[in-house]
């Protein structure tokens, strides 16, 4: 256990080393949540409700999905790509850690740090400039940081599915690109999921992607309650362990086709 | 780079390579290809929901909205396409080897440009392109020639915008590689915002990106004339017509801060 706590604080440190890099992304974030702020705002504005959120959840729910972006994480990770490309994921294998819990680990400091450096400065921001409305009530906080957490096994075990791929594919970019896109419109990042058409919203909300961030936003702007809270909590441990069990499927079916060069 | 067609030459030439370099790697280039597509399909997509919920945004219909949104997509996957790469560049100030480039006989401006061009991109060129085919079949235009010339002119001043601004993003490298991520704000923010009516956002948001960040021309503005509407946000509906002007504009500041960045540049090691 041990070694996987050390594993979580080396990818906290990894990127807790760019400060610049945090600053210069948070400022980013804050840049795409005023400017979708009010493209969105535009939406509710002069109307009670659409998909049940009103004006004040809309603006919170665009500056959370700034907040909560880089804990999602929805582009870019080939870490674990790159290392099947270059046979390295071999050294990983002959490891006295499971494969895929290290890279858990190190992805959840990497969530941790990202969640404190990259979520708070945006969302305290639209908070100054704003007026967010946030909750009060300190159980709905907790079921927030929860979700969160979850939110982000559910996103890493998706890209470490991906990122498998590398096994068959020499070259996994095209397919690790359009995941994130299709990823990054199914989360909930670009329009809230809500907002879609019935039958489509259906369909999406069963999705994995949701778990990673419409649903601890929904969480937070408190849509879900009692009951409802906890299933929808279950919903995304379903699908982070489903992730995680298929990911361990596909790494043992990848080894055992791994054939590495070299003397 | 006295001869500029000689520039030319050696740029078909770097551009065919990388073409051809591309190309070797088929099933991942029709990936890129529709990845490219899709994503930008995606943004379109919002704009659809947007419009599910209502008539109009900002007093623009949906052909008006597919006009800006197309004329902003296809200028910057145009841009992406010539200067895409420029995103890569501090690398090269990271590892030093931007040396090598100095004592070529070309620009290094030039030379890190040639080094790439992106036909990967031709995804988002044309989901733009075919937008645009829908909005200029929709929108109530009385379609005549110098309408159809302004609109080409359009896509290329806006081509040249977004290629200033991504060329000065990218010159921040010569100073620091960590804050580079700020260029993304003005780069791909820029083509966010292009793609919708300004006047949906704040007052000095928008001043700012029409003109310190001049993105409102990429689009707004040539639309504006081009669709004869009324301009609330400066009351100057002829603003447009001015885009060439910003485009070389915009083109020289991202040429004048490249320039500066190169005399900043001491090259890495002790």
């Amino acid at each position: 256990m041990r070694a996987y706590w050390e594993l979580a604080v080396s990818g906290y440190r990894r990127y807790a080393t760019y400060r610049g890099a945090t600053l210069a992304g948070a400022f980013t974030n804050s840049v795409f949540g005023l400017m979708r702020g009010y493209v969105l705002l535009a939406i509710v504005a002069g109307r009670p409700r659409v998909g049940g959120y009103d004006a004040a959840d809309t603006l919170t729910y665009v500056w959370l999905v700034q907040g909560l972006l880089m804990v999602a994480y929805l582009w870019g990770w080939n870490d674990l790509a790159l290392r099947i490309i270059s046979g390295d994921v071999v050294v990983d294998l002959g490891r006295p850690v499971d494969l895929q819990g290290a890279w858990l680990a190190a992805d959840l400091g990497r969530a941790a740090y990202h969640t404190i450096f990259r979520g708070l400065p945006p969302v305290m921001l639209a908070e100054l400039l704003f007026r967010l409305d946030l909750p009060t009530d300190p159980l709905l906080w907790l079921a927030f940081a929860v979700s969160v957490a979850l939110a982000a096994v559910v996103s890493f075990s998706a890209r470490f599915l991906v990122n498998l791929c590398a096994f068959w594919l020499l070259d996994y970019r095209g397919i690790l690109s359009m995941s994130s896109l299709i990823g990054t419109f199914l989360s909930g990042s670009v329009v809230p999921l809500p907002f879609l058409p019935g039958g489509v919203r259906a369909v999406v909300e069963v999705l994995p992607f949701s778990a990673m961030l419409q649903l601890p936003i929904d969480v937070l702007l408190g849509k879900h309650r009692g009951l409802d809270l906890a299933g929808a909590l279950l919903f995304q441990l379903t699908w982070a362990l489903a992730l995680l069990g298929l990911g361990r499927l596909v790494l043992a079916a990848g080894v055992r086709r791994l054939v590495v060069q070299g003397g | 780079m006295a001869d500029p067609l000689a520039a030319l030459e050696t740029y078909a030439h770097l551009a065919a390579a990388s073409i051809r370099s591309r190309a070797q790697y088929r099933l991942s280039f029709a990936l890129d290809f529709v990845g490219t597509f899709v994503s930008a399909l995606t943004d379109f997509v919002a704009i659809l929901v947007l419009f599910s919920h209502l008539p109009v945004l900002g007093g623009w219909t949906l052909p008006e909205v597919s006009l800006l949104y197309g004329v902003a997509g296809i200028s910057f996957a145009l841009t992406d396409m010539l200067v895409g790469h420029l995103d890569g560049f501090g690398e090269l100030i990271r590892t030093g080897t931007f040396d090598v480039l100095l004592v070529r006989p070309h620009g290094s401006l030039f030379q890190v440009v040639a080094s790439e061009l992106a036909i990967r991109r031709l995804g988002k060129l044309s989901q733009a392109a075919a937008v645009l085919l829908y909005a200029v079949a929709n929108a109530p235009v009385a379609w005549s020639a110098p309408k159809v010339a302004l609109l080409l002119l359009t896509l290329g001043t806006g081509t040249a915008i977004y290629a200033g601004i991504w060329v000065a993003g990218a010159a921040i490298a010569f100073w620091t590689t960590e804050i580079r991520e700020v260029a993304n704000a003005f780069t791909y923010g820029g083509s966010y915002l292009a793609s919708y009516p300004i006047n949906l956002f704040g007052v000095w948001l928008r001043r700012f990106l029409a003109f310190v960040v001049p993105a409102a021309f990429v689009a707004y503005y040539p639309c504006v004339v081009i669709l004869g509407k009324p301009d609330p946000v400066a009351g100057l509906p002829w603003l447009g017509l001015l885009a060439p002007v910003v485009a070389l504009a915009t083109l020289a500041a991202g040429r004048l801060v490249w320039q500066l960045g190169v005399r900043h540049y001491r090259s890495t090691g002790s």
